[in-house]
């Protein structure tokens, strides 16, 4: 088994953190990870926290610890032939694998109508990144269009770099259909207070633009709001059309049975994959740095088990967000509450915790500068505890 | 094994003392890791190596 030929496609967060406990569990055969950026691997999470402020210098974000691999950078995956048990790359050449592991992650949504417009940004890459911090360097008016975190995150990072930031979400409060709308609006109240427009309820139909550079956006309704800086943070979509007629089931991602198997031969971890919770049967696919880094180690352990000993992937999902000075930290799934109640501090202190009902149990946790204090709720959501002995405990 | 931790890039996820509570700690106000141990006995390697993984940040470092 050891000797086998594993390729991984993908070497970001998820495909690192295969190839790292590919080794560490023994793995001693051949291990090819191929890119396509041109970067070393690096993390994604500070591009719009501290790489975007300036604080960290690129290096900062290098993810390393895998010694002994082939590492082909600069390399695009762009056709699977699951027969042949060989990926295409871009320049023509084929890699051969016995194994083959797709951690290709997922890319920004963009607007459609804006390519080759100038000022108009989206946050997913390096790239994309050094980019906007440099044209936020003559200090425009930005404008983030999107109520989720990356763009939260952005406007945050802005403001504190001095600009002119306007908000512009279609939901009733940013990240409300993560947080609910009492911490989406004690978080909204928390950007107006460090100067930032927020536009709730607002649907973006298209983006203004004079002589190739964009002028602002037009809201539904016919309202134009003017920003020479446009931020497109609308969210993200899986990278799997290179997979298109390989045999492999894609929907929303790749989708995996509850080992995270593919078919084929061919395994997915990290943004790009999706597999049905085991106790719900229902399908998920996380957009979360821990998630992806706890699903390599997954795909690595399932991989050399083989498929007969691999063990379902379970997870209690963890993600966190930044700005200003509030840290948000989210154990579990927040979307489609069907209550949410404080349990520690409060709103108008500026830090508290929540916990999260869905179908009677606790679904999720959430935390506002609580950071210690939420792990504990964290088994709440591991043990999917009764709502009813929190809230009567609360009580 | 030698361990060392970079406190600027640690976001206070806490998943390292879920993996190696022998290991690593969080501080009490901003979460932020303390490491319990630098030098952990080999009893406590693999779960040691498996918290730097599933660290977000990337903000353990395992040597040797
Ligand atoms: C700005 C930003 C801030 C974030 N902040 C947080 C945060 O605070 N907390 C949190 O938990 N999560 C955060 N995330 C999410 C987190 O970064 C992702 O969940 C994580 O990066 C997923 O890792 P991945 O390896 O699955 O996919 P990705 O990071 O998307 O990596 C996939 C890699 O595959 C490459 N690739 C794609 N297609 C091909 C192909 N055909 N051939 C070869 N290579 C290919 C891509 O170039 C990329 O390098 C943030 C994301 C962004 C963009
Ligand atoms: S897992 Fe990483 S980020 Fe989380 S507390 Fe430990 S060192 Fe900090």
């Amino acid at each position: 088994m050891t000797n086998r030929r594993v390729v991984v496609v993908g070497a970001s967060a998820a495909g690192l953190a295969t190839a790292e406990a590919l080794r560490r569990f023994g793995h001693d055969g051949p291990l090819v990870l191929i890119g396509e950026e041109t970067h070393p691997p690096y993390d994604r999470p500070p591009l719009s926290k501290q790489l975007l402020s300036g604080a960290w210098h690129p290096d900062k974000l290098a993810l390393t610890g895998v010694g002994d691999l082939e590492l082909r950078l600069g390399a695009e995956a762009i056709e699977l032939d699951v027969d042949a048990r060989q990926v295409r790359l871009d320049d023509g050449s084929r890699v051969g694998y016995d194994d083959l592991v797709v951690a290709t992650g997922a890319r920004a949504r963009r607007l459609p109508g804006t390519d080759g417009i100038g000022g108009v940004h989206v946050l997913r890459t390096l790239d994309d990144a050094l980019a906007l911090r440099e044209a936020l360097t003559a200090k425009p008016h930005l404008l983030v269009v999107g109520g989720g975190f990356v763009g939260a995150e952005a406007a945050a990072v802005a403001r504190e770099l001095g600009c002119p930031v306007t908000l512009v979400t279609d939901i009733a409060q940013p990240m409300g259909d993560v947080l609910g709308t009492e911490l989406g609006a004690m978080l909204a109240g928390l950007h107006r207070e460090h100067g930032v427009v927020v536009h709730t309820g607002a649907a973006v139909e298209e983006i203004v633009h004079e002589r190739g550079r964009a002028s602002g956006v037009r809201v539904k309704g016919g309202t134009t709001l003017e920003a020479g800086l446009i931020l497109v943070g609308i969210g993200a979509q899986p990278n799997v059309e290179w997979l298109g007629g390989s045999g492999l089931t894609l929907g929303n991602g790749v989708e995996c049975d509850e080992t995270l198997y593919a078919g084929h031969g061919v395994w997915a971890a990290g943004d790009v994959a999706s597999w049905p919770d085991p106790r719900t049967g229902v399908r998920h696919r996380i957009e979360h740095r821990t998630n992806a880094g706890e699903q390599g180690i997954a795909v690595a352990r399932n991989l050399l088990a083989g498929r007969a000993a691999a063990t379902a992937f379970t997870t209690v999902p963890y993600v966190w967000s930044d700005q200003y000075d509030r840290k948000i930290q989210i154990y579990g799934s927040t979307r489609g509450a069907d209550d949410i109640r404080v349990v520690e501090g409060s709103t108008g202190e500026g830090r508290l915790i929540a916990l999260y009902a869905k179908n009677g149990v606790v679904s999720a946790a959430v935390g506002i500068n609580m950071i210690r204090a939420l792990r504990g709720y964290r088994a709440l959501v591991a043990d999917a505890a009764p709502w009813t002995s929190v809230i009567e405990g609360a009580a | 094994m030698e361990i060392t931790v970079e406190e600027d890039k640690c976001v206070g996820a806490g998943q390292c003392v879920l993996v190696a509570p022998e290991v690593f700690d969080q501080r009490d106000d901003d979460g932020i890791v303390i490491l319990l141990d630098a030098r952990p006995p080999a009893a406590q390697h693999d779960a040691t190596r498996q918290a730097a993984q599933v660290c977000p940040a990337a903000a353990i470092l395992v040597r040797g």
